[in-house]
């Protein structure tokens, strides 16, 4: 034991009463494993704004600045904006002129497509979640099983039912219809996320609003609803994450008007026959890593504030 | 009129009885207790006054109406619960003007309202503090605002000291009783805690396994304690219970035996009409007075542990058969570890139940 503890101390550890503190060892520690999470990020990004030659370069070039003379040149790229453009409008046949790629339209729709069905699903399982968790019908479990086992099978075991629903029905290739399938996954999971913040609500606050005067509806909506704002976001986020990475269901049931993000991204990338093109591949998915990152930044202080604080202590 | 009555009242969850056949009536300005140990149906009753559960069988009757079909917030009363249930997200002053604003008032009334009940109960600087930022004697305070600051048919708590520490409980028990006599509403109580019904009720309920077993002043379940179930459950330390066998009685004395020793030791004239057989007697710590060895009709038991108590001490002796007595002598009285006690019971304090554990009284 006394060797790891210097080995501790050597890295900067301190004690303070028993506890050990944060010094610059531990700092370090959990920068370098932050670093290697995102590096990943990191190398998309940095490809995005490589010069299209460099992509594939050996050695790689792997930093867009020389970081006052740290990196050897022949590793330092310079940053160029140029794929970006060419992820909207790019010459798509060999010594043709640019042509729009429709990329606009893609992410505008995808964008309004996940909102919408992360949006409605939010509402109107948070609905069903309470009665889920305030009152249960005969059975509740299997209904709620039932309505999980969308979520649960392997997606590629229910895409060919849901292929024929989408036939008959004449929604094949539409928004509407991806907007409808969309929301009815993300109505399983909202519905299991939120009726779990439910439970752990104390009803003693909505009986004590009940004998204070309140009807059914303001119970849920002035009393229930503030105090599940936390798991709302954290839904939302989740949800939002879920459906904008959703692929297998979008390649089949959308045509090449309405096709979404992930399966545009794929084929404009394997388009053209000159093998991949990394570059445009990176800024198309650099693009993509933005509304979702954003979402999440400005949501952050909702995901890690507790649900309720000394309200009801147990 | 400001009253409660519950007949025959029935809850059934499932096939589970949680309360069964229950009469209660309590008069205006009266506070009934409601005391049982955990899962005896106590929070059960008093929520389907309240109308947060609904009653399987039976009536609920509130200032002389039926309530049984009603919701909580039609039948115009006030309820402190056990965590408080403040509003999380309301300041304390919004909390206790929450079920003003189902009257339709005034801001200016409503606040001169909040303003009587905060100063009553020494809350008018918290007034703007949410109620995660309050001590826990204050949310409690909040709860009871809350309920007072209304003029409901009738109060009800469930439970409303158990979270406190004892300092702060002792306190608020006075608080509380201070702040009900005031107001002539009629007022039940849930506690399990004894000595919280004593000092509060006027009358308590004792309840077990979904029964009412007695209901009575603070004075008589303990003086009279209805059944052997009472007797064991009001009064610390808990009275010796002691089964023994009843011979028969006679010039205000009942003989028994316990185990070996035959003793005869005075009784109530009710006791005459009992049939000799299984018996239990009932005698409290406080009851017995340590004679000399010579004395007759004892019952001889041998100190094994003595517990300081302060003003008295307790001491744990052993009859020659090997049952359990618990003594409690003053503090000048002192008694070593080992040594035989001659124990004379005081009549007045002993109770004969008879085999079905009913008391049997003149």
């Amino acid at each position: 034991m006394a060797n790891s503890t210097s080995i501790l101390e050597w890295l900067g550890f301190r004690k303070a009463s028993g506890v050990t503190e944060a010094g610059w060892g531990h700092t370090l520690l959990v920068g370098i494993v932050s670093f290697i999470y995102f590096l990943p990020v990191l190398f998309i990004i940095f490809t995005a704004i490589k010069p299209q030659d460099l992509a594939l370069s050996v050695p790689p070039t792997i930093s867009p600045t020389s970081l006052f003379g740290l990196i050897p040149d022949q590793y330092v790229f310079t940053p160029t904006l140029e794929n970006f453009g060419s992820v909207f409008s790019r010459v798509m046949t060999p010594g043709g002129s640019p042509e729009a790629t429709g990329f606009d339209r893609f992410f505008f729709f995808f964008i309004f497509i996940s909102s919408v069905s992360v949006l409605l699903a939010l509402v109107i399982g948070t609905f069903a979640a309470y009665g889920f968790s305030r009152y249960p019908l005969k059975g509740n479990d299997t209904y709620l099983f039932i309505i999980l086992t969308t979520r649960m099978l392997p997606a590629i075991v229910i895409v060919i039912p849901v292929i024929l629903m989408f036939r008959v029905t004449g929604l094949s290739g539409s928004y509407l219809g991806i907007t409808l399938l969309y929301t009815a996954f993300n109505l399983a999971f909202t519905i299991w996320m939120m009726k779990s913040f439910f439970d752990e609500l104390s009803t003693d606050v909505e009986d004590a609003a009940r004998i204070d005067g309140s009807s059914e509806a303001k119970v849920f909506l002035k009393i229930c609803l503030p105090q599940v704002v936390a798991g709302l976001a954290a839904t939302f986020v989740f949800g939002l994450i879920l459906t904008w990475n959703e692929f297998l269901f979008a390649l089949l049931l959308s045509n090449a008007d309405t096709r979404t993000v992930p399966v545009a991204m794929n084929q404009a990338v394997s388009s053209g026959g000159r093998g991949t093109d990394w570059t445009l591949l990176a800024s198309i998915e650099t693009l993509f890593l933005i509304p979702v990152f954003l979402v999440t930044f400005f949501l952050q202080n909702h995901l890690l504030r507790g649900v309720t604080f000394g309200t009801v202590k147990r | 009129m400001s009253t409660i009555e519950i007949r025959k009242v029935t809850k059934m969850f499932g096939d589970f009885t949680a309360v069964k056949d229950a009469d209660l009536k309590v008069a205006a300005g009266e506070v009934v207790c409601l005391l049982g140990p955990s899962g005896c149906g106590k929070t059960t009753t008093l929520r389907m006054i309240a109308g947060l559960e609904r009653v399987t069988a039976g009536d609920v009757i509130i200032a002389g109406k039926n309530m049984n079909e009603l919701s909580p917030q039609k039948r115009d009363i006030a309820m402190v619960f056990q965590f408080y249930a403040l509003y999380p997200a309301l300041s304390v002053g919004q909390n206790i003007a929450m079920p003003l604003h189902y009257e339709k008032l005034s801001k200016e009334e409503m606040d001169k309202r909040v303003m009587k009940v905060a100063k009553i109960l020494h809350l008018d600087t918290v007034l703007d503090r949410l109620p995660g930022q309050v001590s826990e004697g204050e949310k409690q305070r909040v709860a009871v605002a809350r309920a007072i600051v209304r003029d409901p048919n009738c109060f009800l708590f469930d439970e409303p000291l158990s979270r406190l520490d004892v300092e702060l409980r002792h306190s608020m028990r006075g608080q509380i009783k201070e702040v009900l006599s005031g107001l002539s509403k009629a007022t039940v109580i849930v506690t399990h805690d004894q000595l919280e019904a004593l000092t509060m009720a006027d009358r308590i309920a004792i309840m077990r396994d979904g029964l009412i077993e007695q209901v009575g002043s603070p004075h008589e379940v303990f003086a009279k304690p209805a059944n052997v179930f009472v007797a064991s459950f009001i009064g610390t330390p808990q009275m010796n219970l002691i089964e023994a066998n009843f011979k028969g009685y006679g010039d205000g004395k009942a003989k028994v035996v316990f185990d070996k020793q035959e003793v005869t030791i005075g009784a109530n004239a009710g006791v005459a009409s009992l049939k000799p057989g299984k018996v239990t007697v009932g005698i409290r710590p406080r009851a017995f007075s340590v004679a000399s060895r010579d004395t007759k009709d004892t019952i001889d038991a041998q100190a094994e542990l003595i517990e300081p108590m302060g003003a008295e001490t307790l001491i744990h002796a052993r009859t020659i058969t090997g049952g359990d007595i618990r003594v409690v002598v003053t503090r000048d009285k002192r008694v070593k570890v080992g040594e035989l006690l001659h124990l004379v019971p005081d009549p007045a304090q002993t109770h004969i139940f008879d085999e079905s554990g009913k008391a049997v009284r003149a």
